[in-house]
């Protein structure tokens, strides 16, 4: 029997959890030259800005032992033309986009979510808390509670009610799980963890950093176990939220993992660059293992791993004897 | 539908030393069918489990009709990726996607065209030739690197092309010195109408301004670290200038490789320049 699939990310919907990683899909017309990208849960958009950004300069890429460190610097045409010529593009195909956004402020924030609060096509925010904040010299959000609760919160208050907010969270903070309450506290209906820790490399025959910009981004499955973590103690500390898991995920397996440790749904990033149809591959094994292990329904396996050791896997029979 | 990628896992056909060169060819139809001069494919290395995720990209040197159709790349041995790749052998499989990029612009009416290659960069000229020389066009070389057993296909250039020069910088074959020092004569004396290149950045530089003094297009295929190679990572950007005379950060894999040399900010490549659309601090920021 087929497994049930469907996810959800607060109220709505999804017909599977298998996303794709906010700026590893382009526009969406790229990847649609390989497959219809209707038929992965969601598509999730680069962090799109108010301006257009030039990004980083280039080498913006290094590969390092199964991962990768880039810093792309959220290149793109602003949130304008994001909304005349992308996301109706994604919208006339019944994709189910997720919009991320990423700002220098609380008031850029707002100002992209109220932008998008009229466009149609948008299935959920995705709030990217890794962006410098310009008016604390540049640190990131994500490395000040308050300040990325304040953003949540104003996010929320100016998007449409029936459209979730995700808080998304990097693993490189003194405490993921206080930052994630302090986001839910803040209004998020669900949180996508997570984001690249920063990583640098040298290049040892131009003896100078191998990224123009010093540092970069680290993803691909080198951070996976970071991934794992996170996911775990949020899934621990706040049981009923939505998680969506990401980090290093190539193989169905790994999105089970991910599944295991509490995330209900999983996005694909770095696999893609590798292989342009890892989603539906990644998909098709997540089904294969679910059935293989006697599942039913995706949603008996999220958090699996965190029932006491020597219980029994809670499947959909043993919850009805127990409910006798 | 022409030019319009897809992914296959090829069987390795045949692999051949050239020189400083690898070759391999291997049977993808599908990425044969769609081929034009000037495409690249990307390859998948290091098997099942790699730990090296990003895709290697290579112009596409040949194509064949054998086996429903083949494709073939040379490759020179430069980190991990590569001397997986010179480790195949006839029979073992790759995982190809292609053919990827925008290629060469061909002219409508014959004409004069000089192909210029530094390194392995020749490579993609071949086929470009033949395809040229098929619509009455006069083709004329220009081979360059660093030494003789860097100069790939001169044997080749030398049966194709009305004329061949070869430049090395160590004096080892032809003339002494760089492609960009013999250029201007060969322009002249062919009283070329359109230039193709493809070789490193600072070749194609040199190109572009002896071009420009001439008044000639070149159209030269840029070579950028990449990681992708299908345009969803933004890593491999350069500073172009527009058709409405702004400059983009643009994708080498997607708009390019082949960029009309003209366009290309080569003095700004590894910056943001000033001006550039969405620059820090930039007047369209
Ligand atoms: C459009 C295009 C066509 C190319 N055609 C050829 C060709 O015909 N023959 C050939 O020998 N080489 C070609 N190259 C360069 C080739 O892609 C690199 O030599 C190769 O990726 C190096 O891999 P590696 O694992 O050996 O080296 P490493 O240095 O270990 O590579 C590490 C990472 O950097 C990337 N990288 C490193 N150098 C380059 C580079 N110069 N260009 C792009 N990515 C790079 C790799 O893709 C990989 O992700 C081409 C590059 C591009 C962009
Ligand atoms: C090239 C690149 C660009 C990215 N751009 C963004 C972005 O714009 N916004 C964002 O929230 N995350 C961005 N990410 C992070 C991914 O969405 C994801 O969180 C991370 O890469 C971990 O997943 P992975 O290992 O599957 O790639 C980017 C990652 C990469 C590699
Ligand atoms: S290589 Fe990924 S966008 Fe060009």
């Amino acid at each position: 029997m087929a497994v049930d699939l469907r996810s959800y990310l607060g109220h709505v919907e999804l017909p599977n959890p298998v996303f794709t990683a906010s700026g590893c899909g382009g526009t969406g017309r790229e990847l649609a030259q390989f497959f219809d990208v209707t038929r992965i849960g969601a598509f999730t958009t680069r962090s799109i800005t108010m301006a257009p950004r030039a990004g980083r300069p280039t080498p913006r890429m290094a590969e390092t032992p199964s991962g990768m460190l880039s810093a792309v610097g959220l290149q793109g045409p602003g949130v304008e033309v994001f909304a005349q010529r992308e996301l109706p593009w994604l919208a006339e195909r019944g994709a189910r986009t997720i919009v991320s956004i990423g700002g220098g402020s609380v008031a850029e924030y707002t100002a992209l979510a109220r932008r998008l609060a009229d466009a149609p096509g948008v299935t959920a925010v995705e709030v990217n808390l890794s962006c410098p904040n310009v008016e604390d010299r540049g640190r990131v959000f994500a490395r000040d509670g308050s300040a990325a609760a304040e953003v949540v919160a104003s996010v929320r208050a100016a998007t449409r009610y029936d459209v979730p907010v995700i808080a998304k969270l990097a693993p490189d903070v003194a405490d993921v799980v206080s930052l994630a309450r302090l986001c839910v506290d803040g209004g998020a209906d669900a949180l996508s963890m997570i984001n690249m820790p920063l990583g640098m490399s040298v290049d040892v025959d131009t003896m100078r950093p191998s990224l123009a910009a010093g540092t970069g981004g680290l993803s691909g499955p080198a951070i996976r176990p970071l991934a794992v973590r996170c996911v775990w103690q949020v899934h621990a500390a706040l049981p009923g939220v939505p998680i969506v898991g990401m980090g290093g995920v190539m193989t169905g397996r790994d999105a089970l993992e991910l599944v295991l440790a509490g995330a209900c749904a999983v996005a694909v990033g770095t696999a893609l660059f590798h292989d342009p149809f890892a989603c539906q591959r990644i998909l098709r094994e997540l089904e294969e293992l679910l059935q293989a292990r006697g599942f039913d329904r995706l949603a008996d396996a999220v958090g699996l791993a965190h029932r006491p050791a020597g219980a029994g896997p809670r499947n959909r029979i043993e919850l009805e004897e127990s409910s006798l | 539908m022409a030019g319009s990628p897809v992914q296959v896992t090829g069987t390795v056909l045949t692999t051949r030393r050239v020189e400083a060169y690898h070759a391999l060819t291997v049977v993808a139809p599908a990425v044969a069918d769609r081929f034009r001069p000037g495409h690249f494919v990307t390859v998948g290395v290091g098997g099942p489990y790699t730990s090296m995720l990003t895709r290697r990209a290579f112009a596409i040197h040949d194509v064949k009709p054998d086996y429903g159709g083949t494709v073939e790349f040379v490759f020179r041995v430069r980190g991990p990726g590569t001397a997986w790749l010179a480790d195949r052998r006839a029979r073992d499989t790759l995982d190809l996607v292609g053919p990827l990029g925008r290629p060469f612009p061909l002219p409508r009416d014959p004409c004069t065209c000089v192909l210029v290659g530094g390194e392995y960069g020749s490579a993609s000229l071949f086929v470009l030739a033949d395809v040229l020389q098929r619509r009455g066009c006069r083709v004329d070389f220009v081979l360059g690197a660093s030494s003789a057993d860097r100069v790939f296909g001169a044997l080749r250039a030398r049966r194709m092309g009305e004329t061949t020069t070869l430049t090395t910088e160590d004096g080892s074959l032809g003339m002494r010195g760089e492609v960009t020092d013999v250029l201007a004569g060969v322009i002249a004396d062919a009283r070329a109408d359109v230039v193709y290149a493809c070789g490193p950045m600072a070749m194609l530089r040199g190109v572009t301004a002896v071009c420009v003094e001439f008044g000639i297009p070149a159209q030269v295929s840029v070579e950028q670290s990449m990681a992708c190679g299908v345009g969803i990572c933004m890593t491999c950007v350069v500073p172009v200038i527009d058709e409405d005379g702004v400059t983009r950060m643009v994708r080498a894999c997607t708009e390019g490789p082949v960029f009309l040399g003209e366009r290309v900010r080569f003095d700004d490549v590894g910056t943001i320049p000033f001006d550039a659309l969405g620059a820090p601090g930039g007047r369209h920021g």
